[in-house]
């Protein structure tokens, strides 16, 4: 790929070129259009996202913003593989934040993974009255759930593609005159080889454009691809080595202001009373702007409204949760579930028979995790600028189409009067998704108050102290061991803000299994980290797993065997891991091995991790190997990075990481006391793939959960020490 | 008070606060937004730049301090006639950025090292990429360093 081009425009770039083009499938008549092909599919699957310009260059517009997943790079390959596209011709922008790029795909996605009437949890934000406003094709753009790939790609983009190369045939064989099966395409040309002539895609894209495309097209065999399940280098990494790759951050404007803002520490608090004086003295500040629960600072530059915010001295309420800390939401949370009633229930079989059986062992555990902070590396930075009425926004969000209407709500205009333009994120992970993007609302009140644009920068503690974290939560564990050391009941009782029900995949054949919500709120907004609920999940189930084979005498891996289903993925994906990393042979003193196999968002994960303790009772994970069932992979190397990058930052969090709150405000404030681990203490990590013919799983996150029980699990195995709370930290010293 | 420095081999006579730090020097006056913005207290190196070859984290530093001196920013590594430092060319070839915040302060502290240090060990490369990625690529930082001191060939990333 010497070539050089700039294949992946967001941020800056001109989202809609004008009349460079030929032909614009998807916009020029994206709503005449996106009629017809509804008309095709009632549930709305097909949006035409290609543009095939008269020079063959071929334009992939991505309703997902890329934060690093390397996924709209696999959507490029899904829609040009199908497309017989030169891939040396092809090139991704940001879909226009428009309802007409609404992704239509990704709510099918989710109607068929989630039904009946569930919202995925980290869509709550955006969906007020339920699962059927996304069935009904609800403006989504939203880049979340591990879903572009398996939802976008398989049901969007491959579609996308196959339609567009059936018209382009379709259109070659009106032309030559020839039938439609003597045609065949190939590196976006479309060939008669009888009589040796051919087209190339751009001679034949406008007419083609004017087809009723086929939404029912014919795909190809996979033994064809010829760029599904290639490692091709991913379209977005040359801009980030160079520095020209433009995000939030980056926005720069003529007359640009910069603002910095506080929140009043308890969340739910609200500003009582600030003297601007002591900013306004700072040369280059020019306004203090007080909103319901925080003051902002405007000035020519980012340090000077920094400056001038830290001469304040605001006084704010506490919205009467001073008392609130980390310590009594855990034993609240104990309480609760001792003597509190369950707000939901699921399973299967007789549970209170199962553990009332006589003969049978108990074995009990608590459980903890802390709230975690999404610790992206760019906080947030958005830019808006008020003119006429209209308002305009430059930024990195993970969902442009909702944040937009977010933003005309906030400024009580309407979303046709509202702009949005996506630039890239340093970072998300959950915390951009619609519903948890505070500063829209802020940086609206603020840009109403100067006639300049102006770029609303959060500082690092600003981040760290007002995040949608995810939740602090406790488990009680009880499970049933009969005579023969088979699990004959589980129950999991657990206090949270959120049920997880619709997230939680049990993996293990038990003959009855209980999982009970017991719903407990705080005044944080707790969000969507990475891997959702199923990160503290797995963490309770599969360390609770080991502690089952531990006191059934067993190893960990027989003892899960015995609880899969001969011949299931999981067991496969169980024994791939076993296999590569040489479960059960000796290691070095001090050195264990622990394991977890967890399913999140379609996909099957099992890791094996191998671990030591330091002297300081710090633990040390040496080598990860990760064995992935996900469906079919688009591009491995990415794919592989994915989980990869999953697994470090989920051991970064469950080693390190914990907001803690006291006096109902946050503790931590910047890097220093919310660690965040580095290069030295990052294990080398190895990802294997079992492709298997089912439905295509997520890759962003499942590389998670199995992380923080492995660990434990490792550290059992090399010390004789469980640990049952997160983070790690010191606790397995001797 | 105008401040002289040279930023990528450029003159600049910048007229700010001396306390400013050369961080939002360069990314608000003189428009070089590849140096990052992380934290603003020198814990996670987003922001680093080398001022006389040194490897700096440049939201700790007032730009009064880098008076007279020679600044490199991500920017200004690559050769004049725009061929991509060995470094950025390892970091393409291990495919190593996700987000890429983090990317330009890695680059850098990466190009310093092997500066310093042709043949960096592991332990070297531990002791000096000390910057954080949120995303998780040590790995392949830890390979792409190692490509690009020709120690190992660009194929296969360190996770896969």
């Amino acid at each position: 790929m010497g070539v050089k081009r700039r294949a992946f425009l967001i941020g800056g770039a001109a989202l809609i070129g004008g009349g460079l083009f030929a032909v614009s499938w998807s916009e020029r008549s994206a709503t005449r259009r996106a009629a017809k092909l509804v008309a095709k599919d009632k549930a709305g699957v097909f949006q035409t996202w290609i543009r095939i310009a008269e020079d063959d260059t071929v334009t992939v517009f991505s309703p997902h913003v890329d934060f690093g997943q390397g996924s709209v790079t696999g959507l490029a390959q899904i829609a040009a593989d199908e497309l017989d596209a030169d891939w040396l011709k092809v090139v991704v922008e940001a879909a226009p934040v428009n309802v007409a790029f609404a992704n239509a795909p990704l709510a099918k996605g989710f109607a068929g993974e989630m039904l009946p009437f569930s919202v995925p949890p980290f869509l709550n934000g955006i969906v007020g009255s339920g699962f059927a406003m996304i069935a009904r094709n609800l403006p989504l753009q939203v880049t979340g759930g591990s879903s572009t790939v398996r939802a976008t790609g398989q049901m969007g983009m491959r579609v996308a593609g196959a339609a567009a190369r059936s018209a382009l045939i379709a259109t070659a064989a009106k032309r030559f005159g020839v039938p439609e099966a003597e045609l065949t395409s190939a590196n976006s040309q479309v060939v008669h080889a009888k009589s040796g002539r051919a087209l190339r895609y751009g001679e034949l894209a406008a007419e083609a454009a004017d087809m009723t495309l086929n939404g029912e097209p014919k795909f190809k065999d996979p033994k064809d691809y010829r760029l599904i399940g290639k490692s091709i280098p991913r379209l977005d990494i040359p801009g980030k080595v160079n520095g020209s790759a433009q995000y939030g951050m980056d926005v720069q404007l003529p007359h640009l202001r910069v603002a910095t803002i506080m929140a009043a520490p308890v969340r739910g608090g609200k500003l009582v009373s600030v003297d601007p004086a002591p900013a306004l003295e700072i040369t280059g500040v020019e306004k203090v702007i007080e909103l319901d629960n925080s003051v902002a600072v405007l000035a020519k530059g980012y340090w000077q409204a920094l400056t001038g915010l830290r001469a304040l001295s605001p006084q704010f309420s506490d919205g009467g949760h001073g008392s609130l800390s980390s310590n009594s939401i855990a034993a609240a949370q104990v309480a609760k579930i001792q003597t509190g009633k369950p707000n939901n229930k699921s399973g299967h079989g007789d549970v209170p028979a199962a553990l009332a059986a006589s003969g049978v062992r108990l074995i009990e555990a608590q459980y903890a995790v802390p709230f975690i902070h999404h610790a992206m590396m760019e906080p947030f930075a958005l830019t808006a600028h008020f003119k006429d009425g209209k308002l305009e926004l430059w930024g990195g969000v993970q969902d442009p189409l909702h944040s937009r209407k977010e933003a005309a709500e906030a400024a009580n205009i309407g979303v046709d009067q509202v702009t949005f333009h996506p630039m890239m994120m340093g970072g998300a992970f959950g915390r951009r998704l619609p519903g948890y993007c505070e500063i829209i609302g802020q940086v609206v009140q603020i840009a109403k108050q100067t006639p300049y644009p102006v770029k609303l920068i959060w500082s690092r503690e600003e981040e760290v102290k007002h995040g949608c974290y995810r939740p602090q939560a406790s488990a009680h564990l009880k499970a049933a061991l009969d005579k023969n050391g088979r699990i004959a009941g589980w129950t999991t009782d657990y206090a949270q803000s959120e049920d997880v029900t619709r997230e939680t995949h049990f993996v293990y054949d038990v003959p009855a299994f209980a999982l009970r919500h017991y719903e407990f709120s705080t005044n944080q907004h707790d969000g969507p980290w990475r891997s959702v609920n199923s990160n503290q999940n797995g963490f309770y189930s599969e360390s609770f797993m080991d502690e089952l084979a531990a006191a059934a005498g067993e190893d960990s891996y027989q003892f899960r065997r015995k609880h899969l289903h001969p011949g299931s993925r999981h067991l496969a994906v169980l024994d791939d891991v076993a296999r590569r990393s040489g479960w059960g042979t000796p290691l070095p003193t001090g050195r264990g091995r622990g394991m977890a196999l967890v399913e999140s968002f379609n996909s099957i994960v099992a890791h094996v991790i191998e671990a030591s303790v330091g002297d300081d009772g710090r633990p040390r994970a040496h080598k990860v190997w990760s064995s992935v069932d996900c469906g079919r992979v688009v591009n491995p190397d990415g794919a592989a990075a994915q989980v990869s990058g999953g697994i470090i930052m989920a051991l970064s969090s469950c080693i390190d990481e914990a907001i803690t709150l006291d006096q109902g405000a946050v503790v931590q404030s910047n890097f220093h006391d919310y660690r965040i681990l580095k290069l030295a203490e990052a294990p080398d990590v190895a990802v294997h793939f079992l492709e298997s013919i089912a439905p295509m799983g997520g890759l962003g996150e499942p590389g998670v959960p199995p992380t923080a029980p492995a660990l434990a699990n490792a550290i059992f195995a090399a010390t004789g020490r469980r640990i049952r709370e997160l983070p790690f930290r010191n606790q397995a010293k001797a | 008070m105008a401040i002289d420095v040279e930023i990528n081999g450029k003159a600049f006579s910048i007229d700010a606060d001396p306390n400013t730090p050369l961080l939002w020097v360069i990314r608000e006056e003189l428009a070089l937004t590849g140096t990052k913005f992380g934290c603003g207290i020198g814990a996670c190196g987003a922001c680093s730049v080398h001022v006389d070859g040194e490897i700096t984290r440049s939201c700790r530093i007032p730009v009064a301090s880098v008076a007279g001196r020679k600044i490199t920013t991500i920017e200004g590594i690559a050769a004049p006639n725009g061929a991509l430092h060995p470094v950025q060319q390892a970091w393409i070839d291990a495919q190593v950025p996700q987000c890429g915040y983090c990317q330009s302060g890695q680059i850098m502290a990466a190009v310093a090292l092997i500066k310093k240090t042709a043949q960096p060990t592991p332990a070297d490369v531990d002791e000096a990429m000390t910057n954080i990625c949120r995303c998780g690529t040590y790995p392949r930082i830890r390979r792409a360093v190692l490509v690009a001191t020709a120690q190992a060939a660009g194929s296969g990333k360190g996770d896969s």
